[in-house]
């Protein structure tokens, strides 16, 4: 998968779980804010990445 | 504190109809919610009849967040809850700044916590489960759920006591308002329908095999009965103080009069006379009734021969031969932890719209049933005051008196 394929996948499976417009979801921006992240989501967002990229983020990797 | 209770919204999601204007068509006709589920045959039920009802789109009402903890009972719930606060003519931002409270009945959450199983079991991994389970997994994510998203301030429980649960919700809310410490509750009952619900209670062998005729399987008080035929969907009641009612202009559908209540003390599912009687009995105390007060008795009959038998006897013994009796669940087939609510609201059309509905597919009579006066048909009746009676696992037992209101 290239740097490209990875972020279109990753847009499409954010904005489908988090039901946020793609385009809203930018490099640029604050992912928490833009996807509107309570704690909760937090374990949604682990479970959507593992699914569709085939790894299990850790906390360290969202704190970079 | 002795006040007055009304009730002054109802709402349905029940097999016989998505809303009161459907079902109320529903109980003049006599049709049947019954169909024959495949998938009940392929994972290896005895019975595959059952009352249906669609797992409702919410998206258009609710966030994700407030979706994603919502299991089958509180989804069905949160429909009829919408319908009820419609006409009982109250919403959220009035909610939220006058204490309501919720009591609603449910006893199970049977297909959610087997979802959130084979994730784990398929996943190997607590966390890749997700974040709605836990509270999916939970009985009271009705009320958890509707108390959050109604903003309500008042009391927030589940009341679950099998299938006597939804009108033992009316009768708890009904003492809380009667007794002056909420002015508005809402309550109801809900009942997941999915084949893990059921599997245990098919293996007992009490559920009808009337495959080739699914709408005339559900027989409540017919000498041909087999057994009864699972259902579910949701039915929610706004109960408040006659006080608050006015105050609001709210619709007045009828007055609580009097909640009776039982408990057998005996064998776990076996139905008991005495236990059945005294709830009776108690009900006409409370409401402060003669026997001779009522028009019509929605009754439990839930389409098992001895069950049926016991209610008839306790039937015959406190309120006589003449009363027009009816199950609607003839029509609903068993909607369990939903039933108590819904015959209370299906009653409450009737009354409103003056007739009895039918209990379909009763032919012949047994020994008990044929002591009292059960009502086969369409029957133009005006009725002012009925009761409706709610038996449970357990021994636990309720009977609701509902009158027509008047100033």
């Amino acid at each position: 998968m290239t740097r490209e394929e990875i972020k279109t996948t990753t847009k499409r499976f954010l904005s489908e779980e988090f039901e946020v417009d793609k385009d809203e979801i930018t490099g640029n921006n604050n992912l928490q804010k833009t996807l509107d992240l309570d704690s909760l989501d937090h374990v949604d967002l682990v479970v959507v990445i593992e699914e569709n990229l085939g790894f299990k983020p850790t906390s360290e990797d969202f704190k970079n | 504190m002795n006040r007055r209770v009304v009730i002054t919204g109802i709402g349905l999601y029940s097999c016989i109809g998505n809303g009161k204007e459907e079902v109320l068509e529903s109980l003049r006709t006599g049709k049947s919610g019954i169909v024959y589920d495949k998938s009940r045959e392929e994972i290896g039920y005895r019975s595959c009849l059952t009352g249906m009802v669609e797992d409702p789109n919410l998206k258009p009402f609710l966030s994700r967040r407030q979706r994603l903890g919502m299991h089958q009972p509180a989804m069905f719930a949160y429909m009829s809850t919408m319908e009820a606060i419609e006409q009982a003519k109250l919403d959220i931002d009035f909610l939220e700044k006058n204490e309501t409270g919720i009591i609603f009945g449910n006893d199970s959450t049977a297909g959610a916590v087997i979802n959130t199983i084979d994730k784990l079991r398929e996943r190997g991994d607590t966390t890749l489960i997700g974040s709605g389970d836990i509270f999916q997994n939970m009985n009271c994510t009705v009320n958890m759920s509707l108390s959050t998203i109604y903003k309500l301030k008042g009391i927030n429980i589940t009341l679950s006591a099998a299938c006597a649960s939804g009108s033992h919700s009316i009768g708890m809310g009904y003492l809380l308002i009667k007794q002056g410490l909420q002015e508005r509750v809402v309550c109801g009952g809900t009942q997941e329908i999915n084949v893990y619900a059921m599997a245990s209670f098919d293996g007992l062998g009490a559920f009808s095999v009337g495959h080739d005729a699914p709408t005339k399987a559900s027989r409540p008080f017919d000498k041909n009965r087999d057994g009864l035929i699972p259902s579910g969907g949701a039915a929610t009641l706004i109960i408040e103080s006659l006080e608050s009612a006015e105050k609001r202009g709210a619709p007045i559908l009828g007055e609580i009069l009097g909640y009776g209540f039982s408990s057998n003390g005996d064998h776990i599912s076996n139905p008991n006379f005495d236990g059945q009687y005294r709830s009776l009995k108690m009900s006409l105390e409370q409401a402060g009734v003669s026997a001779n007060t009522i028009d019509y008795v929605n009754a439990h009959a839930t389409s098992t021969p001895v069950g049926d038998s016991m209610e008839a006897q306790a039937i015959h013994s406190i309120l006589g031969s003449d009363v027009p009796v009816s199950s609607t669940k003839s029509m609903t087939g068993h909607e369990c932890w939903m039933a108590g609510a819904s015959e209370v609201a299906y009653s409450l059309l009737m009354m409103q719209n003056d007739f009895v509905a039918p209990n379909i597919n009763f032919e012949n009579p047994d020994e008990d049933s044929q002591k009292i006066n059960v009502v086969p048909e369409y029957t133009e009746k005006k009725i002012d005051t009925f009761l409706s009676n709610s038996f449970g696992f357990g021994g636990t037992n309720s009977s609701l008196i509902v009158k027509k209101f008047v100033k």
